[in-house]
């Protein structure tokens, strides 16, 4: 009998290549491959006035050394776009002066790291030895550091955008100056988020194969989005994209900082690679990834609420400044999400949001991780403890009194979320989530028991913080679900894994649905070779949206596996069932076909190419009365389908925590962490656990030890590990964790 | 200008191998692009982050801070030279079965570092897990299930030696 796998916490199928180190991430790619360096701008906001290479071409083992000049002139000569503006991602009504970079700088650098020069040699050491040779010649500009820098704009980033203001955007819901007027009582906070970054243990690496004869390009990258990097370097190249393939190998991590393409590299490599006709590849430095990829996080927020004498919300009006770095390539989604996603679980009563996105002569700031969520959430969470401590009240009772109850489900906040489609959420139970919470944590007792602690001298304090998280954002993804001769199921995907076990997680659901064994099934994410229509990876969306269309396309294989199976044992298809592998009739399990030899019957043959295709071939099949093919079928036990749901859907969670700080040293204990988390049925609870895991330990090193420390001239001063503190294990607390699986 | 090379002679994963490397050339890149052994992986080439850790003579190392010729004379293990996917270390055995992983690029610097903390301490409490691992840095896991996979590697260790 097959056991039903969705639920299970099964192990992870991709995990034996990984731990015997066979598993191939890019840099295990392409090992005869040119290498590449950068020679990237030292300066924060400079006019380059001139590049001397003459020294690097002594460097025995270059191959080319590249400028902006030369990217110009291919465009003129080879019809590619690659001295254009890299693409603005995500246009949007707010962001009236959207800028982005160039592959190579044109004529002004913006950011430390921004790359002015590309060497390619036979390998990454005499590519960096020809690097340190180029002499670039700068005409220093001031730079504009920080939000405050930025708001005073007495300097600017960008000559043609005076205040430094790339978006500005203003909602309210209802009137917040006549609530806020008329509430009993009012707070303001003043807050400040420090600048962090994703940080993957893989940095980012593209590998580009050109085929001179075919004029096709094969472009490995570590991406988090293989589609739409397709897409661009088509664009970039002058190719159509059916000449352009885009793999994901293995990726070393992601949260966020490699959704964003085409990254200059990703540009650069490919063309390098038609037009040398050698195989290249980039893969960056952790000092590279520091100063030329993304950070994200910094903010300042001004927060005034109104609310009554029960804690209960009037109003709400925030104002917030958020620093978007040199470039917008993605647009102004992070202070989207900081703006909706605030509100979290709560009514807020009339809310207004009103917010500046600011240019810095410093490194682009795009999706990390909740990608503004946790600046919102830092928000409503510091206020409601704020009204707490005003009344008097207990912290878990002032939040209970403002959220949205179940029966007020669907929730519409009369705002439009990241995916452009109503703030709408669709489930949760929040009073169950607290109340589970607080039964984890023991919230009565913890609460004496630090108040015990604080009596004896000991600085013991306890946490508490709730959010809803907008998953399954759309526009759609696909699946194609093909069950082969063997009777091995092979399904393709198109967004991209770095990590989150997709592998897994999505063979369980094909399994479930095909009635096979886990280990018959392969799971394959991010090659366009093998599905061609997607939109990535990112906002927690994989499971729901490729989940639910790898569901939605091994229905139609079962279907079709069932009416061929019909045939074949003269039944009725809805009298049969699939199980192990074999379709048979409910009831009579003897009367049963392997679905491997129905894969066979599906595809009518001419020719037998081994000996169970025998089965299929003209002489072997029985009815000669009607087409071998239908009219409305097609050859072969596969089939492909979409997810495309209307808006996203929303999950929720709440934290606590116990933390005791050395009066003495600062030094800082977890005492405690527990977790309640609902996004819905598990599909594997073993890696949902794993996911809430890292989550926390990226926001004890957001909250706590990591931070981008730049100087006044935009020297990021601590781009290494060694001062860019993320944490160890020694840092992170055992976490513990409930479930609630509220149904969407 | 052509760099000297010079000759090394060591041992990995219990395979006599020789080569004329450049001085500057890391271990790290040797192993991975001279002998192709793509198991061992580099996060941040300064020292810190340990994904690049191998066993040299046995005792944990970060091959992105040696180079190559002073590995001459030694015995170098990498990953790949722990188990095979057919018959795994305890401690790859472990790491699956606790889910220790998630993109997996730190791994092989865990299981060197864990397969050797477990030679020298092979019943380890989980406060003494935890301290083993904590000079390498994982961005996926947040640990918890890292620490469980050592204290599960040191017990699959017992359970094969009771058979």
């Amino acid at each position: 009998m097959t056991t039903k796998l969705f639920g299970e916490p099964v192990q992870r199928v991709e995990d034996a290549k990984l731990v015997t180190g066979t598993a191939h991430f890019l840099d295990d790619l392409g090992q005869d491959a040119l290498g590449v360096a950068f020679v990237r701008s030292p300066h924060a906001h400079a006019r380059v006035t001139d590049i001397d290479v003459t020294r690097a071409l002594e460097v025995d083992g270059l191959v080319a050394v590249y400028t902006y000049d030369d990217l110009l002139a291919s465009d003129e000569t080879e019809g590619s776009a690659v001295a254009e503006p890299l693409p603005l991602l995500i246009p949007h009504p707010s962001l009236h002066a959207p800028r982005t970079g160039y592959a190579l700088a044109r004529d002004e650098v913006n950011h430390v790291g921004e790359p002015v020069v590309m060497v390619v040699a036979r390998d990454r050491y005499l590519a960096e030895d020809a690097a340190e040779r180029v002499v670039v010649t700068y005409d220093f500009l001031p730079p504009v550091v920080g939000v405050d820098n930025a708001r005073r704009a007495d300097r600017t980033v960008h000559d043609d955008v005076p205040d430094n203001v790339a978006a500005y955007n203003l909602d309210e819901v209802g009137h917040v100056d006549a609530a806020m007027a008329a509430a009993p009582r009012r707070l303001t906070l003043s807050l400040d988020i420090e600048r962090s970054a994703s940080m993957p243990m893989e940095g980012k690496g593209v590998y580009a194969r050109w085929d001179a004869a075919d004029g096709s390009m094969r472009v490995y990258s570590s991406t988090q989005t293989s589609t739409s990097v397709r897409a661009a370097v088509a664009a970039k190249l002058g190719l159509p994209a059916g000449k352009v393939e885009c793999v994901a190998p293995m990726v070393g991590g992601g949260f966020g900082v490699k959704i964003v393409h085409p990254w200059p590299e990703e540009v650069l490599v490919p063309w390098a690679a038609r037009r040398l006709d050698r195989e290249v590849k980039w893969v960056e430095d952790r000092r590279e990834h520091f100063v030329s990829s993304a950070h994200e996080r910094g903010q300042l927020q001004q927060v005034e609420v109104g609310f009554d004498d029960d804690g209960r919300l009037l109003a709400l009006d925030v104002r917030f400044w958020h620093d978007n770095g040199a470039y917008t390539p993605y647009g102004v989604i992070v202070p989207i999400i900081t703006s909706t996603q605030l509100l979290g679980p709560y009514k807020p009563g009339a809310y207004r949001c009103e917010w500046w996105s600011l240019y810095t002569n410093t490194v682009i700031v795009t999706p990390y991780r909740g990608a503004g969520r946790p600046q919102g959430v830092f928000a409503m969470e510091r206020t409601m403890d704020a009204i707490a401590d005003e009344l008097g009240l207990d912290r878990a009772e002032v939040r209970a009194r403002n959220f949205i109850t179940p029966d007020e489900m669907p929730y519409d906040h009369g705002l439009v979320f990241q995916d452009g489609r109503p703030l709408i959420y669709d489930s949760g139970d929040f009073p169950a989530s607290l109340q589970k919470l607080k039964e984890l944590v023991d919230w009565d007792g913890t609460l004496a028991m630090a108040e015990a602690a604080r009596a004896e001298g000991r600085r013991v304090g306890v946490g508490l913080a709730c959010y809803v998280e907008g998953t399954g954002v759309g526009p759609y993804e696909g699946a194609h679900v093909l069950v082969e001769t063997s009777g091995k199921v092979k399904v393709a995907t198109g967004l991209t894994t770095q990590g989150q076990g997709h592998f897994t997680s999505f063979a369980q659901i094909a399994a479930d649905e095909l009635g096979v064994a886990l280990e018959d099934v392969e799971v394959v994410t991010g090659d366009t070779r093998r599905f061609g229509y997607a939109v990535g990876t990112f906002a927690s969306r994989a499971a729901v949206m490729s989940g639910n269309a790898i569901a939605l396309a091994s229905r139609k294989v079962r279907e079709k596996a069932l009416r061929i199976a019909g045939e074949a044992l003269e039944a009725d298809p809805g009298d049969l069932e699939i199980v192990d592998g074999q379709v048979r009739v409910k009831g009579s399990p003897a009367a049963s076909i392997p679905l491997a030899t129905v894969a066979v019957l599906s595809n009518p043959l001419r020719y037998a190419f081994d000996e169970t295709s025998k089965a299929a071939t003209q002489f072997a099949v029985g009815d000669a009365s009607g087409p071998p093919v239908g009219d409305d079928e097609e050859p072969g036990l596969e089939g492909t389908d979409y997810y495309s749901p209307t808006q996203s859907t929303f999950a929720n969670g709440m934290h606590a925590v116990v933390v005791e700080t050395d009066p003495e040293t600062a030094e800082i204990h977890v005492l405690r962490y527990c977790v309640v988390h609902d996004c819905g049925p598990l599909i594997n609870p073993m890696i949902v656990e794993g996911q809430v895991h890292g989550g926390v330990a990226q926001g004890v090193g957001g909250a706590l030890y990591e931070r981008m420390e730049y100087d006044e001239n935009g020297q990021l001063l601590n781009a290494s590990f060694m001062d860019f503190l993320m944490p160890y294990a020694s840092e992170v607390p055992h976490i513990e964790i409930d479930h609630l699986e509220t149904r969407s | 200008m052509s760099e000297s090379l010079h000759d090394v002679r060591l041992t990995v994963n219990g395979v006599p191998q020789e080569a004329q490397v450049p001085a500057r050339r890391l271990l790290s890149d040797f192993l991975r692009h001279d002998l192709r052994l793509t198991g061992t992986h580099v996060g941040c080439e300064h020292g810190v982050c340990g994904a690049c850790t191998v066993l040299l003579d046995g005792e944990p190392v970060r091959s992105c801070l040696l180079l190559a010729v002073t590995a001459d004379g030694h015995d170098v293990t990498t990953v790949e030279g722990l188990g095979t996917s057919q018959d795994m270390h305890p401690v790859q055995q472990a790491f699956r079965e606790c889910h220790g992983l998630q993109c997996g690029f730190c791994t092989p610097g865990f299981l060197t570092t864990a397969a050797a903390f477990l030679v020298d301490n092979p019943a380890p409490t989980e406060d003494e897990a935890r301290e083993a691992i904590s000079g390498n840095l994982c961005r996926c896991t947040g640990y918890q299930n890292i620490v469980a996979s050592v204290l599960r590697a040191a017990e699959i260790t017992r359970e094969r030696g009771a058979t």
